[in-house]
């Protein structure tokens, strides 16, 4: 499997995309460090980058990796190598290089320019927050991917799945408070946000900048609620949301019919 | 050899296979033949453990290989697959891609296959695969299916985009691996390749075998010469000849 792995690593490595990715993350932390003002709006702006752009291209790389790679899946297929094996492969193949180019992308500035005082632990938690960001979305594309042969459709829910959980879904929190406003809702709220992974990684960083700026409603919730081990419970969460949509994807691909 | 019978499968309310019962000799060039629709992919496809079948049995060699009592994916050492698309990572050498197969079969690094040499292959193998013309793709393809001396070599339009030359190569060295007593499987539009390569023909219609038997027989009791006349005369639906037992 390892060896299948490095395979894919190397394939992923040398594409284009892949580079302009990473050049994409630098060059804006790059401007965030030079004209983003103080410390920490430099990490509060990149992490707010991170999560539209994150999910969104983990979502648009994965969907289009797995349709790419259906003919030659398909010969792997007929080796004698295990379907868990395969997957396993296809999915570290791409989500293992994709979250390396953010980390590489978004951490070399600092590096280059010096990590702000005070905050070295803040960047190591917003550039694992983005890692692990990666490894869900690119879960859930290969889910979607394996779901849905028609390669248009494919794309077009993995787009739908951004906009809805990157975009809208704290919009749909907010009209929601605006209408029950006068009932109890922390808990309805906080089961809100443990079904989004962008909002589960909003919280982590939220609790690292002491929630002084909001990045979204329920995340200030949430921080409320957990206080001092909430970013651990925030990053638990973020890992299960890596391992279910994995197995979910692992099963698909064990069962599909290719 | 390869012994199917009883394969069922639909996808969804479609039902594809109906009931395929077929038999492959050992060391015999088979050629699945039959209209668009008519379940040829998804018979290999089932063969090649792509797609699991709903109902009836594969053995290769005796061993179940689909269906109940089914062994896991070890026998795929034995089998080659050439698909009818060449597609492969775009960012690794042809080279490399020879060195990945060659892992995941654990086979021992032996030197290049003979046919690497005769489709004059070797100047592109270290180019990545993304940058090669379709035909040499092809040409790649075809050392992969072949690069293991597999008992069963299975070949979907294994000749489409390869240029004269490297199709009249490619079906040389078919023969002389059928010779060498590999059992061959080949799909192909191309009904003189067929009457080149084939022993056999199993013509499928419907997603049931309606003919299964040797090409001489087929022309015998279809009263024709060309193999195309008479799979045309299957195909209008004249009685099946009675070679099925043949097979």
């Amino acid at each position: 499997m390892t060896r299948l792995l490095g395979y894919q690593v190397r394939n992923v490595l040398r594409s284009r995309w892949l580079a302009a990715y990473a050049l994409f993350f630098l060059l804006v932390t790059d401007a965030l460090l030079r004209f983003g003002g103080d410390d920490g709006k430099v990490l509060l702006g990149l992490g707010n980058v991170t999560l539209l752009v994150v999910p969104l291209v983990g979502l648009v790389f994965g969907t289009t990796a797995l349709y790419e790679a259906r003919p030659f899946t398909e010969l792997l297929l007929a080796q004698p190598v295990g379907r868990g094996q395969l997957f396993a492969a296809l999915y570290g193949g791409l989500a293992l290089p994709t979250a390396a180019a953010y980390v590489l992308g978004a951490g070399l500035p600092f590096a280059l320019h010096g990590v702000p005082s005070g905050h070295g632990a803040s960047l190591l938690v917003l550039l694992g927050a983005g890692a692990l960001l990666t490894g869900v979305f690119v879960a859930l594309a290969f889910l979607v991917a394996l779901r849905t042969d028609d390669r248009a459709r494919g794309l077009g829910a993995a787009v739908g799945l951004w906009l809805a959980l990157a975009l809208l879904y704290d919009g749909g929190v907010l009209l929601l408070l605006a209408v029950f406003g006068d009932h109890a809702l922390e808990r309805p709220l906080l089961a809100a946000m443990l079904a989004n992974p962008v909002d589960l990684a909003r919280v982590l960083l939220l609790l690292r900048f002491d929630g002084a700026a909001l990045l979204g409603y329920t995340g200030a919730v949430f921080a409320r609620f957990f206080g001092g081990p909430g970013a651990l419970v925030a990053a638990a969460l973020l890992l299960a949301w890596v391992a279910v949509p994995a197995a979910f994807g692992a099963r698909a691909f064990r069962r599909k019919d290719f | 050899m390869l012994e199917i019978s009883g394969l069922t499968k639909s996808f969804g309310r479609l039902p594809v296979l109906r009931g395929v019962d077929l038999t492959v000799g050992r060391g015999r060039v088979t050629a699945v033949l039959g209209p668009n629709g008519a379940g040829k992919s998804t018979l290999i496809k089932a063969v090649l453990g792509l797609t699991r079948p709903d109902a009836g049995t594969i053995r290769l060699g005796g061993v179940p290989i689909a269906g109940p009592g089914a062994a896991g994916h070890a026998h795929r050492a034995r089998i080659g697959y050439m698909p009818q698309l060449a597609a492969f990572p775009a960012h690794l050498t042809g080279a490399e891609l020879i060195a990945m197969l060659r892992d995941l079969r654990g086979a021992p690094a032996a030197g290049d296959d003979p046919l690497v040499e005769a489709l004059a292959l070797a100047p592109h193998l270290g180019k990545p695969l993304g940058t090669l013309s379709g035909g040499t793709r092809q040409k790649v393809n075809a050392v992969l299916a072949l690069l293991f001396r597999p008992d069963l070599l299975i070949l979907d339009e294994p000749t489409a985009g390869l240029d004269p030359v490297s199709s009249g190569v490619l079906k040389d060295r078919v023969l002389a691996e059928r010779a060498a007593g590999c059992t061959v499987v080949v799909t192909s539009h191309v009904l003189s390749e067929v009457e080149e390569l084939a022993d056999d023909v199993a013509f499928l219609v419907d997603g049931r075998v309606r003919y299964a038997g040797p090409v001489e027989a087929l022309l015998r009791e279809t009263r024709q010469t060309r193999l195309e006349r008479a799979v045309a005369q299957l195909m209008r639906g004249a009685p099946a000849p009675a070679a099925e037992a043949a097979a």
